[in-house]
């Protein structure tokens, strides 16, 4: 294993009184793409959002433990959410650009962030991330339309070419895959291989054959707990444990 | 037997949706009759209003008349020719002295007993006098012309010189000041309430009164408006800036409701895509959520307008239900509203104000119509399809 990026330890997470995480240790390396399976309802999600501290916005949301990004705990006070986030990209579910066209959709997280201004420096950058994002050759001709017109496939490389142009060093993404067609999915697989070069990528996938293309390292959970961490290959060719085994194989789940 | 042949059961199901159609049509149908009946009501009551009695007449402009308006027509016509526009003879001499020692011929307007004679409506005019404008029809110095008086004068005694324009103008003063107060104090206190305010005790009762401002009588935001804006703040009496706070009052909560229920159309994906990206709340909700939000805000901001717009009753605490002839040309000025022009009127025993009452009530559910019309055809334009 490589070097760790993010470091959870004994996180604990509360919705109101019902406890959705019971102590979660994970360590998870830096540049490589690491899933989180596990029948829903089990708190992969819910940990996803924490590493980015999207739960901040569920008022009764309350958590115990560390989550260290690069020996930096992101809970600490001193923390600004904002610059967090600008070091850790999500992409959701459902693809969510924004009713703006392509252009400002890539456009606008770098402006507030003051990362690049109007005018060819900001060509520049929406040109680079949509190429990253392998997106450029589709939309270069329209990039002033709406990023909503775009296919479900396009649209969520759109976000992800949103993500990067931030900059970030890991990138979050919640079952990106969920709402599209496998031609598209195998798509956004690709490009998540090609990323693995320069970012850290967590992907929560109900997929388990997706899990097993694209991930060097799979966590398993199951009721808010982890019940396994390893290698992909590993988790899926010998599981430790019998839960593990029986929710690959598809006995339960 | 045929098991798909229809048995009783399924007729008697057959029946009870048809008696429960039957029933929708014949409310739909009373529904319809309502406004059907209202419109020809007024339509065929205001259209004569259009139009109002002129007279041809030789006009006399001398000493005499200068100080005596009445000289400047011949006897005959004294008691036909409006005493309101005799009256303006004087002034217009003194600043046209070089009309002294003419004379003109000119069509000049009528008194309203003249006018609903010639409508063929109930009239005081003397036998005298009928028969004089029957003699002056016939010479074709007597006609019926388009009514400007009504569109470009104030309120007036005198019902040929009636018109609807300070009622107009005040309404519009009004709706401004409403506008102003109501949509920036309505929409911070939804994005407040719907984005930032915390879910607890304290919000939820300010929730619950803001949803039961809305179902006050609206007399009682008059006594609002007076004890607040007239007696503490000095707010200027029967003021467009009296009406529009007071108004505004009443708006409030409609525009207030119609915000939140636009911000929480906005799907949460979203805001989430904005804090995803690093920005503040601030940023998520004017840069993405309020933007998105904008149409239903307006269109439900012009609903509440054109309600406050036909709105009499608070306006009646506060002083604007009085005779106001003369047009305001600021919002401090002494103004009325065109409901309560309509109410002014509608008590009136001189018949020739019905067809005008009749006239400005087309007139004010036209403005109404046009207020809603624009608000569907904004929402229709600007509606975000997810």
């Amino acid at each position: 294993m490589s070097t760790s990026k993010i470091s959870i330890n004994q996180l604990k997470l509360w919705y109101g009184e019902s406890e959705a995480l019971h102590g979660i240790n994970l360590e998870i390396a830096e540049k490589k793409i690491t899933s989180f399976i596990g029948p829903s309802g089990c708190g992969k999600s819910t940990l996803l959002r924490c590493l980015n501290r999207m739960n901040d916005h569920i008022s009764s949301c309350r958590i115990e433990g560390t989550v260290l990004i690069d020996n930096n705990d992101i809970y600490d006070p001193s923390v600004d959410v904002v610059q967090l986030r600008s070091h850790v990209g999500m992409v959701f579910q459902k693809p969510n650009p924004f009713p703006k066209s392509i252009y400002e959709n890539i456009a606008y997280a770098p402006r507030i962030h003051g990362i690049a201004s109007k005018g060819p420096d900001m060509d520049n950058l929406v040109e680079a991330v949509l190429r990253k994002a392998s997106l450029w050759n589709e939309v270069k001709d329209k990039l002033h339309q709406p990023g909503t017109a775009l296919s479900g496939g396009q649209q969520q490389r759109l976000c992800i070419a949103r993500t990067i142009a931030v900059k970030p060093e890991i990138i979050l993404m919640d079952e990106p895959c969920s709402a599209l067609d496998p031609i598209a999915s195998a798509k956004i697989e690709e490009l998540m291989d090609e990323l693995k070069q320069e970012y850290t990528i967590i992907i929560v996938t109900h997929s388990m054959q997706q899990a097993a293309r694209v991930s060097d390292n799979t966590a398993f959970f199951y009721m808010g707990d982890l019940i396994e961490f390893g290698d992909t290959s590993d988790i899926f060719t010998k599981p430790q444990q019998q839960q593990t085994e029986d929710y690959i194989t598809g006995r339960f789940g | 037997m045929n098991k798909m042949v229809s048995n009783k059961a399924t007729r008697r199901r057959y029946l009870g949706e048809r008696i429960f159609k039957g029933a929708t049509i014949f409310a739909l149908t009373i529904a319809a009759a309502f406004l059907v009946f209202f419109f020809y009501n007024m339509i065929t009551q205001g259209v004569s209003a259009l139009s109002q009695a002129e007279i041809l007449v030789d006009i006399h402009y001398n000493e005499t008349s200068a100080k005596s308006y009445k000289k400047a027509v011949d006897k005959p016509y004294r008691k036909i020719v409006s005493r309101g526009w005799m009256r303006t003879l004087p002034l217009y001499m003194e600043d046209h002295p070089e009309l002294m020692g003419t004379n003109a011929q000119e069509w000049v307007t009528a008194t309203a007993d003249v006018d609903q004679y010639l409508k063929g409506k109930p009239n005081r005019l003397k036998e005298k006098h009928k028969k004089k404008i029957d003699a002056l029809e016939k010479e074709g110095k007597v006609k019926l012309a388009f009514n400007t008086n009504f569109f470009t004068r104030g309120d007036s005694k005198m019902p040929e010189l009636a018109g609807i324009k300070s009622a107009v103008v005040g309404s519009i003063l009004v709706l401004l000041v409403t506008l102003a107060v109501a949509l920036p104090i309505g929409v911070m206190t939804a994005v407040y309430l719907e984005e930032f305010a915390p879910d607890n005790r304290l919000t939820q009762l300010i929730e619950i009164n803001i949803n039961n401002l809305a179902a006050i009588p609206s007399i009682l935001f008059g006594l609002l408006g007076l004890a607040v804006f007239i007696n503490f703040f000095g707010v200027p009496r029967s003021s467009a800036l009296v009406g529009g706070l007071t108004l505004a009052l009443m708006t409030l909560p409609v525009v207030i409701i119609t915000t939140r229920a636009a911000l929480r159309a906005v799907p949460s994906s979203i805001r989430e895509a904005a804090y995803g990206l690093g920005a503040s709340r601030w940023q998520a909700v004017f840069h993405h959520v309020l933007p998105l939000a904008m149409p239903g805000i307006l269109t439900g901001t012009i609903i509440g307008l054109a309600q406050a717009m036909g709105e009499t009753a608070p306006l009646l605490v506060i002083g604007m239900m009085a005779y106001i002839p003369d047009t305001p040309t600021s919002i401090t000025e002494v103004a009325t509203v065109l409901p309560a022009q309509i109410f002014t009127w509608a008590g009136e025993s001189i018949r020739a104000y019905e067809e005008r009452t009749a006239a400005a009530i087309l007139v004010l559910v036209t403005i109404l119509l046009s207020m809603n019309a624009f608000a569907i055809w904004l929402r229709k334009r600007f509606e975000t399809r997810w």
